[in-house]
């Protein structure tokens, strides 16, 4: 991987939650550079705030203490440069499959906008179903719908959530290498949190392994396996029985 | 859209036709399952279609025979209950009655809405609004629209502003709630999406809250409507001298007209079908109620 910008740097970010009256520590001094073109993986133990610091970066919450930059901007709220894509929740059930991809384009003229919402349905394999609304749609489609909406308005950068995670482990698999060749054929950042540590090795340029809550970077692990990646080399299995160490998790049931 | 699906001749798709079919709020979606699965044909389709009818019919017969029988005359017969509203439209009471009922409800139910889904959604919007407002709805909410006759009628005299106060009082609170719950029950995660996407304040309201609370709101105010029914009835029977629930008293008090009293009911109850079949078809409209597939 050759040198490149830094795209988001995280700085001494420290948050916690306050609920009837007793202060939460979440994170708790989170330092990280994520590199322009980067797809970076966050992992940790559930509850640890993988979330909380996806949601910081994406400037729905803002931290305690400490600044996130993008572009060398502080981040002060959320963006449309940046999206954040939800579980499959975050469609809009009153619209239409191409009224959803369209949603964020309404500063585009008319013909660019019908030119986007083509070629992304297009992109993520949703031809035929513009008109069908996300009731009529399974999970891994409104989740493919949801990525379209995001890429619709060129972000420069794709925060995920859990996204796969309600998805079953077949539509799970076909996702991730969908979300492998979209990102090859954009070169969007991605920041991607996930519980899933194989998930995490398959996809990620470098993992980044929270601790337990108030979370602490453990490790950052840098996957150096080229795409498409074999899931039963050594090297792989290496990396990703080196992060269920790091996790206190042992790899035999 | 099941025509769609049959058009594309996708398997996988029809699956989720059916899927969504079941979980849709309209219970009139499942018989179409049960006709694709064992298509029932000729005869017996017309007999599962006329069932609901011949059940009534049934009924109706024996209610004859059994208000035949009575050695105390305590119920009309249907016979005689027909008769009544044959006499009531002749007079030209029927409709008169009719209109002016539907007449207060429609004003009392429109002013309401209008007050209180606005306010709603402004309440439930704004959390230190809904800690002030909360206790006051919750105090008025358990008194009866009918408690309210007396007031109504000292503040507006006998007549028809008395009346359209009485349902306007009682369509008020359930709308509040419906409309102040609603705009609560949005997922967050709408609501972040549309801050993503750069909407302005004006624009979220109008993208994303307006169509959100939409569905919850047409169910709201057809429970609603529904009530303003029940409560003009009552209404009529004491600050009114027309409409049909001043019908059904003044037939009793003017001489035990236990058949234009029944006939009033059968009336009432045929007027409060349509207008919830009204709302009904309100509440199908697609570009209201997200993607919910109707029958076409």
């Amino acid at each position: 991987m050759a040198i490149r910008e830094t795209k988001l740097s995280a700085e001494h970010i420290t948050m916690a939650f306050q609920r009837d009256g007793k202060t939460t520590p979440v994170l708790n001094d989170i330092s990280l550079d994520v590199a322009q073109g980067e797809f970076l993986c966050i992992v940790g133990p559930s509850g640890c705030g993988k979330s909380t610091l996806l949601s910081a970066m994406a400037g729905f919450l803002s931290p305690a203490s400490g600044e996130i930059r993008i572009d060398g901007q502080v981040v002060t709220g959320p963006d449309p440069r940046r999206i954040f894509v939800f579980q499959e929740r975050g469609v809009f059930p009153w619209l239409t499959v191409e009224g959803n991809i369209e949603f964020g384009l309404f500063a585009l003229a008319r013909g660019e906008r019908q030119r986007r919402i083509t070629h992304y349905i297009k992109m993520v394999g949703l031809t035929g179903f513009e008109r069908a609304y996300p009731a009529e749609l399974s999970g891994g489609m409104k989740q493919r719908l949801e990525v379209a909406r995001a890429l619709a308005v060129n972000p420069d950068m794709l925060l995920l959530d859990e996204p796969f995670g309600a998805l079953d482990s077949i539509t799970r698999l076909t996702m991730r290498s969908e979300l492998l060749r979209i990102w090859e054929a954009e070169g969007n950042t991605v920041v991607f949190v996930t519980h899933d540590i194989d998930e995490a090795v398959q996809l990620a340029d470098r993992v980044v392994v929270l601790s337990d809550r108030p979370a602490k970077i453990q490790q950052i692990v840098k996957v150096d396996i080229a795409h498409p990646r074999d899931i039963s080399s050594a090297r792989y299995l290496e990396l990703r029985n080196g992060i269920f160490e790091q996790l206190g998790l042992a790899h035999t049931i | 859209m099941l025509r769609f699906a049959n058009a594309l001749g996708h398997r996988r798709f029809q699956v989720a036709a059916n899927r969504r079919s079941c979980a849709g709020p309209s219970a009139r979606d499942i018989p179409i399952l049960e006709r694709r699965g064992n298509r029932p044909k000729g005869l017996r389709l017309l007999l599962t279609k006329l069932r609901p009818l011949v059940f009534i019919a049934v009924l109706l017969l024996l209610w004859q025979i059994a208000a035949g029988r009575q050695t105390v005359h305590v119920l009309p017969s249907p016979l005689e209950t027909l008769a009544g509203i044959i006499d009531l439209a002749r007079q030209g009471l029927l409709l008169k009655y009719a209109v002016a009922s539907l007449f207060r409800v429609t004003w009392g139910f429109i002013s309401a809405s209008v007050l209180a889904i606005p306010m709603g959604l402004t309440i439930g919007w704004y959390r230190r609004a809904e800690m002030a407002f909360n206790p006051l709805i919750q105090i008025l909410r358990p008194i009866s629209p009918l408690a309210w006759i007396p007031i109504a009628i000292l503040w507006f005299g006998v007549g028809d502003i008395a009346a359209i106060f009485l349902i306007f009082i009682s369509c008020l609170f359930p709308l509040l709630l419906t409309a102040i719950n609603a705009v609560q029950g949005i997922p967050a995660v709408y609501m972040n999406a549309g801050r993503n996407f750069g909407l302005s304040p004006a624009a979220i309201i109008y993208r994303v809250l307006y169509p959100a609370v939409m569905p919850q709101l047409i169910t709201g105010l057809r429970i609603t409507l529904g009530l303003a029914w029940l409560v003009v009835v009552a209404a009529e029977m004491i600050a009114v001298n027309s409409g049909l629930g001043f019908l059904i008293i003044d037939a009793r008090n003017a001489g035990n007209r236990y058949d234009l009293v029944v006939a009033g009911m059968v009336v009432i109850a045929v007027i409060g079908l349509l207008l919830d079949l009204l709302m009904r078809s309100l509440a199908a409209a697609k570009s209201l109620r997200w993607g919910v597939v109707t029958e076409d």
